[in-house]
């Protein structure tokens, strides 16, 4: 089973990296971008346990690894 | 005999300028602990480099945190050890929980390598005390990822709780955004814990530590924890 992770930056945080393609799109001739916030994906693929196991695994991961929860959120989706 | 070590993670590359600081200063030699040793050994204190452990991957200082020596620093840390972070050694403290906040790429997403002036804003630290509160000294920073972030209610903390440990200021000893490199929040450049005995910082005493380097403002970082050290011994 597939967990797909999504890590964002908190509202509020500043991401320059965001602002930078944000500046580039515009240097392309975007029009009409509001604002740019880049995050990270991560695929774990976890076997050999239950729906509900792996969802709790998976959220510890990311409170104890893959996010830092000071300035980001995660979210996740199983997928078989 | 003060018994020093210091960590090295793949991908440190002050560990030996830390070494070569400490051994001149404190006339004893320096034990360099592997992170996959299961323990540090018995130590006065613990220093964790600059430099990219482990590239850099996910966070700076986020895989280092897990790796197994640091489970024996956080744990002899905790006991009273005094740990010192510098540069990516600070983000790994940050990231390990043994310091709060993060730091986060710099705000103009470039990696700065300059001299800059810190303006010391305590004496109350294992690694301060040989300095004046309010006294300007000049240290190099080297980092991509200095921009110390962290919510409002903890930075009011650290200021409460007198832990904010240098800001970047002008020579003057001004602190304004003008005089922050890298965007750190109120200017920023290390933090202690509550005890004092666990300081992160972002510049690099080592690098400013003998006349031949060209200047001696961070050689008093690791003269603090000497007299801290021996003061300790009894």
């Amino acid at each position: 089973m597939k967990a797909r992770i999504k890590i964002t930056l908190k509202n509020g945080v500043l991401d320059p990296q965001g602002k930078a393609i944000q500046n580039a799109l515009g240097a392309l001739g975007f029009e009409g971008v509001n604002d740019v916030r880049q995050g990270k994906y991560i695929e774990v693929d976890v076997a050999g346990m239950s729906e509900d196991k792996a969802r709790a695994e998976v959220e510890r991961m990311c409170r104890d690894l893959l996010a830092n929860t000071v300035i980001e959120n995660y979210s996740f989706e199983l997928a078989p | 005999m003060l018994r020093a070590s210091v960590i090295v993670f793949p991908g440190s590359n002050c560990d030996r300028d830390v070494k070569t600081a400490l051994e001149a200063i404190t006339g004893f030699p320096v034990k360099m602990v592997w992170h996959g040793d299961a323990t540090v050994p018995s130590s006065d204190l613990i220093v964790l480099p600059g430099g990219f452990s482990y590239g850099d991957y996910l966070r700076c200082g986020a895989m280092a945190a897990q790796s197994p020596i640091m489970r024996d620093v956080v744990e002899k840390a905790r006991k009273g050890t005094p740990v010192l972070g510098i540069c990516n050694g600070f983000q790994i403290l940050c990231e390990s929980g043994l310091l709060p906040g993060v730091l986060m790429r710099n705000k103009s997403l470039h990696f700065i390598c300059r001299d800059v002036h810190l303006k010391v804003e305590t004496d109350k630290t294992f690694f301060t005390g040989c300095y004046r509160p309010g006294e300007v000294i000049r240290v190099p920073i080297a980092h991509a990822e200095g921009n110390y972030f962290a919510d409002t209610e903890t930075l009011d903390r650290l200021e409460g709780e007198g832990r904010v440990v240098f800001r970047y200021s002008d020579a003057e000893g001004t602190v304004s955004p003008e005089t922050c490199p890298n965007g750190a929040q109120r200017n920023i450049a290390g933090i202690a814990d509550p005890t004092g005995r666990i300081v992160g910082m972002m510049p690099h005493p080592e690098r400013l530590y003998e006349k031949m380097l060209g200047g001696t403002d961070g050689r008093r970082v690791f003269e603090s924890a000497v007299v801290g050290a021996v003061a300790a011994m009894g």
